[in-house]
């Protein structure tokens, strides 16, 4: 018998029973979607802080999930990885399947599907490690991620996805094949930024166009829209140049020698940002620090190895190595968060060459993070009141892969007047992430205009941040939001309190 | 339906980015939070819109495709395991917070919405959403309504159950319906939402929730206990208890469990063979004096230490530790496999003497974190996958520990529900007449069996069938209900 072919069912009969719509008790549809969050945020600590905004899923869903995407090749590859260095099983195993890392991972906040999340990725990898092929969905799945590392900071079971990503990444460059566009865009990246002079003699036409306000009127007459997206990214993220200062290759202390430190001047950093370069040396050296800058240094290797360019980075690294060998360092100073974690990690990333595996490691314990350095230390110089709200950003790279967060934070606190918000969301990355932006336009906007809008809602005068590339990207999607906020490196912040400049100086810029 | 037909019709409907249809990434759909069942689904969707959900689930009720909800895939019973040339519905992408009514003290969400996200909206306003999983960072409410979730603090507040005042809810024949009341707390007629609630998602798929909200207590006190063992931390439990008090919230955790959380967060417990993690809230007055009563007892059950959590910072420290726990196993296992089983209070000496000894006699070893206020056990069996027989072993020594638990008069499951994977025991908790009425209920639903297929009860029939002879069920026969 069944009852469906009964003539009582409403489900055939309509609604049999009463005259009012059962729809009447429903809520009103018109009801105001929240979109506003909960309390403020603790700083990147646990992620059981995040007062998360639920916002529905944007456009660059499209990016992952569905057919027929440009960077698709057909290819097959199998075995997925060879035997130099695949993502090793050890480590996937230590990932039980919580799902813990999956709320702060950016990729599971845009797309809310599980490839693009931690779990799904080392499962992917897992998967790639003994049964399947090496296509153009994994990769594009590992390529969509940040590698901003809030998931080595979630998860309780200290799986250590940085190592399984960057030996992921290495597989994918030297195995898969991208397809023409990809390849090309990827390698005018990698000729130029981690080549100062190149990326300054690049960033000099830049200038001419900025000064006569080029780029605005292009913008205007749309000619901008004709570009590849990933130009266009590249463009709207390319910040005003400022005079070019370098560093002098020693600085002597102020008083007491406290310490001598070496200092890593960056490549982004040196290029756009000389400022902070210039205003770290004159903090340490008015901490006690005598500053050896080696006037022969190249890019540490961070962009090449977080793509998987594995010899690139090599290269790099041994060069930057010898560079400041032989100097009776106390301590190896770097002031960009994307840079530092790499250079603690090489010891484990030259751990195969014989000849620099002990001197990558000696090298790596070595370096620490300007403000790390600096809360060791205990500060000695004056600090002078500067009065105003700033938000301090996380850096992906200074909080997860480094757990660097309450260092720079103390550092702002120290100095009288200073008004220290937190930004709602903080563990959850710009978008900016190394070359990120520039690859994957798309994921890296809707991310930036989020930490942006999160950024003015704190209600600040200014946005302090330690790594360059984030500056850029929450400049663009302020930019782009009709927006400005003047933005500081906490060095800057220190130097112009210890100098005694007055709050203007930093917030007319 | 064909493959490709099925893949065109749902990217109808959902557009190319709400359709997986590619064997990589359907592979990491195959399994939840339970790694030991692998199923590779047909397709996963991923509706935006309750009118997504409606749409897809009348596509497969027209064409008998079979399906299975998933929220954030975090069960540990199988509850979201596919079925093979089945859609797997993934409700990741419905995740907007629909209303916050504070005056009313309701909450109405989308099922994708994670627990956590609820008590950070209303928590300026004095207010959170009680039932806290241990996976509230990222379990979905979706998923919580359906296996009926608790947690810690549910000894003193309800499960999930208690706190959900209504649904929306596709059923299996793609009709939209609400169960339960509105803002008024309560309505007449049968009581669906409390069927709904905990039918671990074969009655249908949630589409829209209300939840209620509490007022967060006034004072909170929260200690943290060390003893020898486990039984004399179990004695502190009764003491607490026979004393009349009923706390938010008792925990007791084994040392292997411990080891555990402290190598992955830290929480600085004492090294111990037990410790007893007890928290009290409500009036100020009333907690003060029970808090000093509590740790009296504490005392007298010869408690080597008493660590009181001095602000909020250290009390979260000690639910940190706890709600680590099983996520921190990685620690010192490759992989575990946990039960949920609940045992009478008084009868939690003898078992957790027993499951100690069912790890020994198989050279197995067991972790135990649980809610030791309504004697919920977690045994965690620690095993290596990669070791070839190990897995076996694993589900042995749990089966065993769950037919202990039996024995002593308990129930399969608190909180993680019945899955694939416990479905077996089933027969043994229940008699057949009773596992009849449950799938009479079901057919109700889901007259043809394509809703969440082979979980919760076992050796599946179609409705109306019966097991062996023709027997006329009891209920049938006092002409309480036909069979469909
Ligand atoms: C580390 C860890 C700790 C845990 N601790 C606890 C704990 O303390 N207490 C506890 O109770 N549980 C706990 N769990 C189990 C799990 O988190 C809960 O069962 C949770 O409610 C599942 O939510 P989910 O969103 O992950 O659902 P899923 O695992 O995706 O699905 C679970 C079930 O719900 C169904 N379902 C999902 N969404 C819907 C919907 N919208 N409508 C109808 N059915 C639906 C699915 O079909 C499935 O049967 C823990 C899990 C882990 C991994
Ligand atoms: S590194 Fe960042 S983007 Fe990548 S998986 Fe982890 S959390 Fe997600
Ligand atoms: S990476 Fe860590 S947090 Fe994420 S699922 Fe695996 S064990 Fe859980």
């Amino acid at each position: 018998m069944d009852r469906r072919n009964d003539s009582l069912d409403p489900r055939e009969t309509g609604n049999p029973y009463d005259s009012v719509d059962a729809t009447e008790r429903q809520t009103d549809s018109s009801a105001q979607v929240s979109t506003s969050g909960g309390p403020g945020a603790h700083g990147a600590g646990s992620p059981q802080d995040i007062p998360m905004d639920t916002y529905a899923a944007g456009d660059s869903i499209r990016q992952t999930v569905g057919r027929g995407r440009p960077t698709e090749t057909g290819s097959y590859i199998f075995p997925a990885f060879d035997d130099h260095h695949p993502p090793e099983k050890d480590l996937i195993d230590d990932c039980v399947h919580c799902g813990f890392c999956l709320p702060t991972c950016p990729t599971y906040v845009l797309f809310g599907e599980e490839m693009d999340t931690p779990r799904g990725r080392i499962y992917l990898m897992n998967k790639a490690l003994d049964e399947e092929p090496m296509t153009d969905n994994n990769v594009r799945h590992w390529d969509l991620c940040l590698g901003c590392m809030a998931c080595v900071t979630a998860c309780p079971s200290g799986v250590q996805y940085d190592k399984l990503i960057e030996a992921t990444r290495a597989q994918v460059e030297r195995r898969y094949e991208r397809s023409p566009q990809d390849k090309a865009f990827r390698e005018m990246i990698f000729q130029l930024f981690p080549y100062p002079n190149r990326l300054r003699l690049a960033a000099a036409p830049l200038k001419l166009y900025q000064r006569f306000g080029v780029g605005d009127k292009l913008h205007k007459a749309g000619v901008m829209k004709l570009l590849p997206k990933r130009m266009r990214a590249m463009e709207a993220l390319m910040p005003m140049l400022n005079e070019q200062q370098d560093v002098p290759e020693v600085t002597q202390p102020v008083g007491e020698k406290r310490a001598r430190v070496g200092f890593i001047k960056g490549c982004v950093q040196r290029v756009f940002f000389s400022d902070v370069n210039s205003a770290s040396v004159r903090v340490l050296a008015a901490e006690g620090c005598e500053v050896v800058a080696p006037k022969l240094q190249g890019c540490c290797g961070a962009l090449s190895v977080h793509a998987g360019r594995e010899e690139e980075f090599q290269g790099f690294a041994r060069k930057l190595i010898d560079a400041f060998e032989g100097l009776e360092l106390d301590h190896i100073i770097i002031n960009a968060a994307g840079c530092g974690s790499t250079l603690k990690e090489y010891g484990y990333l030259l751990r195969d060459d014989p000849e620099y595996a002990e001197r990558a490691s000696a090298f790596g314990e070595k370096v620490l993070d300007i403000s790390e350095f600096l809360q060791e230390l205990g500060p000695v110089a004056e600090r002078h009141p500067l009065p105003v709200a700033a938000a301090y950003h996380d850096a992906c790279h200074l909080a997860h892969a480094q757990g660097v967060r309450k260092q720079p934070r103390q550092t702002l606190k120290q100095i009288p007047g200073m008004d220290v918000r937190e930004i709602k969301e903080a563990e959850i990355c710009c978008g900016s992430a190394g070359i990120y932006n520039m690859i994957e336009p798309e994921p890296a906007t809707e991310l930036g205009d989020r930490k942006a809008r999160n950024v003015l809602n704190t209600g600040a005068r200014m946005i302090v941040t330690s790594n360059p590339g984030c500056m850029l990207q929450i400049q663009a999607s302020l930019k782009r939001m009709g927006e400005s906020m003047p933005m500081a490196h906490p060095m800057e912040v220190l130097d112009a309190s210890i100098r005694g400049e007055p709050v203007e100086s930093l917030l007319e810029r | 339906m064909e493959h490709d037909r099925l893949v065109r019709t749902m990217e109808a409907i959902l557009g190319p980015e709400g359709v997986i249809s590619e064997r990589e990434q359907l592979r990491s759909y195959e399994c939840d939070g339970l790694m030991n069942y692998r199923v590779i689904p047909e397709l996963v969707v991923l509706p935006e819109t309750a009118e997504h959900v409606q749409q897809i689930v009348k596509l497969c009720y027209d064409e008998g495709i079979p399906f299975v909800a998933r929220g954030s895939g975090t069960g540990l019973s199988g509850g979201a395991l596919p079925v093979e040339s089945g859609v797997l519905i993934v409700l990741s992408r419905m995740r907007k917070i629909l209303e916050v009514d504070i005056p009313n003290q309701r909450v109405v969400v989308e099922p994708g919405v994670l627990n956590m996200w609820v008590t950070n909206e209303v928590a300026e306003h004095g207010y959170y959403y009680a039932p806290d999983p241990a996976s509230q960072l990222i379990s979905s409410i979706g998923g919580n309504l359906a296996e009926n979730s608790g947690g810690v603090h549910c000894l003193k507040y309800g499960f999930t159950t208690n706190h959900v005042m209504g649904a929306e809810i596709v059923l299996p024949d793609g009709t939209m319906v609400n169960v339960g009341g509105g803002k008024a707390p309560d309505a007449p007629g049968y009581e669906l939402l409390g069927a709904f609630v905990g039918s671990e998602g074969t009655l249908g798929i949630a589409t829209k929730i209300t939840l209620r909200i509490v007022r967060k207590p006034e004072s909170v006190r929260t200690l943290l206990a060390a003893f020898k063992d486990t039984e004399e931390a179990g004695g502190a439990v009764s003491g607490i208890i026979g004393a009349g008090i009923v706390p938010a919230a008792i925990e007791m955790m084994d040392s292997l469990c411990i080891e555990a959380v402290e190598t992955a967060v830290h929480p600085g417990f004492p090294q111990a063979g037990a410790i007893l993690i007890v928290e009290l809230d409500g009036p100020k007055a009333e907690v003060e004096s029970q808090f000093e009563q509590t740790v009296r007892i504490c005392e007298e059950n010869n408690a080597s230490e008493i660590r009181i959590a001095e602000d909020d910072t250290e009390r979260a420290l000690f639910w940190k530790g706890r709600k680590a726990s099983f996520a921190a196993m990685g620690r010192i296992s490759n992989d575990y496999y946990v039960q949920d089983s609940v045992v009478p209070r008084t009868e939690l000496g003898k078992v957790l003497k027993r499951i100690s000894e069912i790890g020994e006699e198989h050279g197995m070893r067991v972790a135990n974190v649980f809610h030791a206020g309504d004697g919920n056990l977690h045994p965690l069996v620690l095993y290596d996958n990669n070791v070839p027989g190990e897995a076996e072993r694993a589900e042995d020594v749990a089966g065993e520990i769950v037919l202990t638990c039996l024995e002593h008069g308990g129930s399969l499951t608190g909180e993680h529900g019945i899955g694939v994977d416990k479905k077996k025991y089933m027969p043994k908790m229940f008699a057949t007449e009773d596992l009849d009425t449950f799938q009479l209920l079901r057919c109700a639903f889901d007259p043809h069996q394509i809703c969440n297929p082979g979980k919760v009860l076992p050796t599946p029939r179609l409705c109306g069938e019966r097991p062996g002879p023709f027997r006329m069920h009891p209920v049938q026969k006092a002409g309480l209900a036909e069979n469909f």
